[in-house]
């Protein structure tokens, strides 16, 4: 018997090298897990056993054979319901979505399968990615494994729910505002934000398409390193996507240093000002501690343009929202209404029946940016300000290697919290500018909150293309924080 | 647009712009949270950017010249099975385009 609780996603691929485990058995273990705890935690949208048990069987004949594909052959992961894996639904948590079959696999997905990974289901999200609490979608909320009454952090929050719930080993989500890194916190794992154009966005269903970014959830750093290694390359089908890089990022890790010695960590003043929770802020302030313990060089650093972040942020990830959720309309796939007599009342009235209300919100805010006489007011100056805040990290970053900053300004919410759209945007604070930025960034859990036993996260900021430093430093992080064991011990009892 | 002159989104105007169909209570919601939000927003008007570039993506893009070449594509019936309604397996079904007598 394999502890599910404990066993990463290298672990298991020694473990299946060893012969002391099988495909089979881990995939069969996982799913007796998800009968027990699924029906508290709901992380998953879709789940075909009969598919999943059959790849387990072939990954385990192949090893038989001597033909395995690769480490990882016959490992498990899950993958957000925004990326397309043939033959399977693909609904991005929408009603829009509903009865759609992906005609191909995502690049991810087939760089996943070449590697003879089994496809392990699709996480809850909240609607087309729009949220930061798994409330938004049009299935059911996903809860915390942590604290059934709290919210797991969105938009993937699934994906972190079901890794933290030991359902699945890791998976896949995407981050655009903070939608890995966010719930990763929240959920106490590991949430990787790489660089806009490491990881082909082909098959990825947009949401912001300057911005989007897909990345691993993983129950540690190492994981996330080694899934990241699978993940990243250029894609042709993919024109945004940058040349493949000439390093194995989980060898780095492997060979990161026992300390931090000759390591700058930049502290940015406006990020620890104002606005964040008590916890939080001494969460951070351990952090820092620890990383002077361990050698590191703390600087003081400023993004002076922070501030504006969230502005910009929601003028420009809307006004592509708006633009690239026009394509749904009832005509080629998905929800169409049923009481329509002409072709614009079908559009009216399937977007009316398949649209949630945030994701309603953020299209009329994203259409009002981009029309006649606003143009140059709102979108055009969000994008120039984008400018300013990539400045502020290029200009941060000839100062420090890494920067430092908490994942989430607050400890994860109750279900039902924040109901006010505004408050909720304004908690995207520390992860938005990465993505408008396009930098990378790792959060990694940092300590529990005792008297609630839920977990904080740490954030770990690197420049373009800064994947190995900020793996290495939050793999050195991992290795010597004071709480070890990051899962919960049970999940509603369970 | 200053926060001084706090500004109205014309909410059944762009919710027709962008075809979503938006019932009074939805919009009296929506015409709250918007001016809200673009309250919000305005904060960008404090900064004078005139002589900045815009940035339209994070990364340098030029453009990806590839071969015009015709690969084989398989998914036409599984493209058409997607679709809510079609015609004989070859055509999506849409309702009349053209005001008119009806044709089928």
């Amino acid at each position: 018997m394999i502890d599910l609780k404990k066993i990463t996603l290298a672990e298991a691929a020694e473990q299946l090298k060893d012969g002391s485990l099988t495909s089979l058995e881990l995939c069969s273990q996982y799913l007796k897990r998800i009968d027990e705890v699924e029906d508290r935690v709901k992380a998953f949208v879709h789940l075909d056993r009969n598919s999943i048990l059959a790849e387990a069987e072939k990954s385990d004949a192949r090893r038989r054979s001597g033909k395995t594909l690769s480490e990882i052959d016959g490992i498990t992961i899950s993958v957000k319901d925004l990326i397309a894996v043939k033959g399977e639904p693909c609904t991005c948590g929408s009603k829009i979505l509903r009865g759609l079959k992906s005609p191909y696999d995502a690049t991810v997905v087939s760089k996943l399968k070449d590697k003879g990974v089994v496809i392990f289901g699709r996480n809850n999200m909240d609607e087309f990615a729009m949220g930061s609490t798994c409330e938004n979608s049009s299935y059911y909320p996903t809860k915390n494994p942590w604290d059934l009454e709290r919210v797991p952090g969105g938009s993937s929050g699934g994906s972190a729910a079901a890794v933290a719930a030991s359902e699945v080993t890791a998976s896949l989500g995407s981050d655009t505002g903070g939608s890995v890194r966010q719930p990763a916190a929240f959920c106490g794992v590991v949430g990787l934000k790489p660089t806009y154009g490491t990881v082909s966005r082909y098959g990825l269903v947009a949401y912001a398409s300057s911005l989007d970014q897909i990345g691993p959830l993983t129950k540690d750093v190492y994981d996330s390193a080694l899934l990241f290694d699978v993940i990243t390359g250029k894609d042709k089908r993919d024109s945004t996507s940058l040349d493949s890089p000439s390093i194995s990022y989980a060898q780095s890790v492997r060979n990161a240093p026992k300390d931090l010695r000759g390591l700058k960590v930049g502290i940015p003043k406006e990020y620890f000002a104002e606005g964040l929770s008590e916890v939080v802020r001494k969460d951070a302030l351990d952090v820092i501690s620890l990383l002077k313990d361990l050698g590191a060089e703390i600087v003081d650093i400023s993004l002076p343009y922070s501030k504006y972040a969230i502005a910009s942020y929601y003028i420009i990830a809307t006004a592509e929202a708006s633009a690239n959720l026009a394509r749904f309309d009832g005509i080629r796939y998905g929800h169409r209404s049923q009481n329509s007599s002409n072709l614009n009342d079908l559009y009216l009235n399937s977007r009316r029946e398949g649209f949630g209300a945030e994701v309603k919100r953020r299209i009329l805010l994203g259409t009002f940016v981009l029309s006649s006489g606003y143009y140059d007011a709102y979108y055009l100056k969000a994008q120039k300000v984008r400018t300013l805040i990539k400045e502020d990290f290029n200009n941060a970053f000839a100062k420090c290697d890494v920067i430092l900053s908490p994942t989430s300004p607050y400890p994860p919410f109750k279900v039902g919290e924040i109901t006010d759209p505004l408050q909720m945007y304004l908690a995207d604070i520390y992860t938005i500018s990465i993505n408008l930025a396009g930098i990378c960034a790792i959060s990694v859990p940092s300590s529990i909150i005792k008297d609630l036993n839920i977990p904080l996260g740490i954030q770990f900021i690197g420049p373009t293309r800064g994947e190995e430093i900020i793996l290495k430093t939050a793999k050195v992080f991992e290795d010597n924080r004071a709480v070890k064991n990051f899962i919960p011990a049970t999940v509603g009892g369970v | 647009m200053t926060n001084k002159e706090s500004l109205q989104v014309d909410v059944s105007y762009v919710a027709a712009l962008a075809r979503l169909k938006i019932n009074e209570e939805e919009q009296s919601s929506l015409q709250k949270d918007m001016n809200e939000i673009v309250t919000y927003i305005d904060m960008l008007s404090e900064l004078d950017v005139s002589t900045v570039q815009p940035t339209m993506y994070a990364i340098d893009m030029k453009n990806v010249w590839r071969e015009d070449i015709c690969i084989p594509s398989d998914v036409k019936n599984t493209i058409i099975k997607n679709a809510p309604a079609n015609i004989d397996g070859e055509l999506i079904k849409v309702p009349q385009v053209i005001p008119g007598e009806g044709i089928s």
